[in-house]
């Protein structure tokens, strides 16, 4: 596996695999972010309780659990940068975090708004609602860390080491808030208990799911070459790509 | 090669830095008057009778507390960074997260300790009910030493910077909330009178985690910042 992977620790090689990768990502996340949000916004059910403002959820959820599942790979990505010093890894953390942050934003976003007509506000100081917000800062520390060097290099290895400890923090930070909340507040608020969802609404929810982790991809790979070509801007590789493009345009 | 052994290490390095600070007490002094005069605020913003001001007493100390631990922050490896004694002290024979837990007690030893002991006073200030006291005090024991280790990670990634002020709670501030979550819950707890003691085992595990595993995060972060 290692002689495999080799070869992508050098950028070259990196943008080429992702030009290849880019294409079929976008493509397939087009394709079934449309099918799934017209089917879930157009055709699925209504809710009997909720009528029509459930379908909010087929946006909320997906954005929710990859918002998470970013952290995960940004965490992971850090790890590999920090053992092996591999720099496709360090490029990979900033490419990473913008996209995790707006994944969070949007879920919070979408659950706010969610929350008005179901709860009757706009922001109530439940232990999820809380943790991703905590989320979204974390997301945030670790991009204004590799944004305030200069030496970006530097910058990546920061706010690795930052997102390395922030993915311990998770836990311990998830099941703080968690009891905060049930210590405090018991059944006060209506806590929206998830039904088991009925089919029809279901599968346009997976779809929905496989659109968001394809588009996530896609955001990714695109975010990761734009910045190896940053970085590797004084390469003749690089130089070469870019006065070719030039060309063709 | 002489042999210098991991204790020596340590209590070298808080022999020195100890000496280094009582040479700048302002340092020292400055927090813990912030710390005051922010106490100070409170009475005046939400009005003096004691049934407001106690009840939120115990959290404004506790965000105070984590507010002024930012302030001295900066110079826990600041000027080391500036004179070289950083890159000197990576280069030791012991491994460098033993530094980074010597520059750990020695932070806490002048900024958490003279907090904790400070603390009766704040609470006398912000009318908190006795029962509290010795609750409030407990938590800020145990608490203060996450408070630097946290601290400590969050300078040694920023100190190659030379503005980390504000960059420095952003990435901070955030890994504080469960210390605060369970040391308020304990001081509500005691002044209800409902057992404390699950808060106070899980504030001890933080604490011990937390010195556990911060030493490292900072050995690595120091060595991203000296190169």
């Amino acid at each position: 596996m290692w002689r495999w992977l080799h070869p992508y620790a050098k950028g070259e090689a990196t943008y080429r695999l992702l030009g290849h990768w880019l294409p079929w990502l976008a493509i397939s996340a087009a394709l079934s972010l449309l099918v799934g949000i017209v089917w879930g916004l157009a055709f699925a059910p209504p809710d009997y309780q909720q009528g029509d403002s459930y379908r909010i959820i087929y946006i909320h959820v997906p954005a929710a659990i990859f918002s998470m599942g970013a952290y995960t790979g940004m965490a992971i990505t850090a790890l590999i940068a920090l053992v092996w010093q591999i720099r496709t890894a360090e490029w990979a953390i900033a490419a990473i975090a913008p996209v995790g942050a707006v994944l969070t934003a949007v879920s919070l976003f979408t659950g706010a708004v969610w929350g008005k007509p179901m709860w009757g506000t706009w922001w109530e100081w439940d232990a999820r609602l809380t943790s991703q917000l905590i989320l979204l800062f974390l997301y945030l520390g670790v991009l204004a860390l590799y944004y305030a060097f200069d030496d970006k290099r530097t910058g990546a290895k920061a706010a690795g080491i930052l997102a390395l400890v922030g993915v311990v923090n998770v836990p311990i930070i998830h099941y703080s808030v968690y009891w905060w909340n049930t210590l405090h507040q018991g059944a006060t608020i209506t806590k929206f208990e998830k039904p088991s969802m009925a089919t029809s609404m279901l599968i346009p929810l997976l779809i929905c799911l496989l659109g968001f982790a394809l588009f996530t991809a896609a955001m990714i790979c695109w975010r990761l070459r734009h910045e190896i070509l940053r970085q590797e801007l004084h390469r003749p590789w690089v130089q070469q790509e870019l006065i070719g493009q030039e060309k063709l345009n | 090669m002489n042999n210098v052994t991991t204790w020596q290490v340590i209590s070298t390095i808080i022999a020195r830095d100890w000496r280094v600070a009582m040479r700048r007490r302002s340092d020292i002094l400055n927090p813990l008057l912030f710390v005051l005069m922010v106490v100070t605020l409170f009475p005046l913003a939400v009005g003096p009778g004691p049934d407001v001001l106690g009840r939120i007493a115990a959290g404004v100390i506790w965000v105070v507390a984590l507010l002024s631990s930012l302030l001295g922050s900066e110079r826990l490896f600041r000027d080391d960074y500036l004179d070289g004694t950083l890159e000197q002290l990576v280069l030791l024979p012991t491994p460098l997260a033993v530094t980074a837990l010597a520059k750990i007690i020695i932070h806490w030893l002048l900024s958490g300790l003279p907090l904790v002991i400070l603390t009766p006073v704040c609470a006398l200030l912000l009318k908190l009910p006795m029962d509290g006291w010795a609750t409030l005090m407990l938590t800020l024991l145990l608490g203060t030493p996450i408070l630097s280790a946290l601290t400590a990670i969050g300078a040694a990634l920023t100190v190659s910077l030379g503005r980390g002020g504000a960059l420095l709670s952003l990435l901070l501030l955030p890994l504080f909330i469960p210390l605060i979550i369970f040391a308020s819950a304990a001081v509500e707890g005691a002044l209800v009178g409902a057992p404390i003691l699950g808060q106070v085992l899980l504030l001890a595990g933080l604490m011990v985690l937390t010195l556990t595993l911060a030493p490292l995060a900072v050995a690595a972060a120091i060595r991203v910042s000296v190169n």
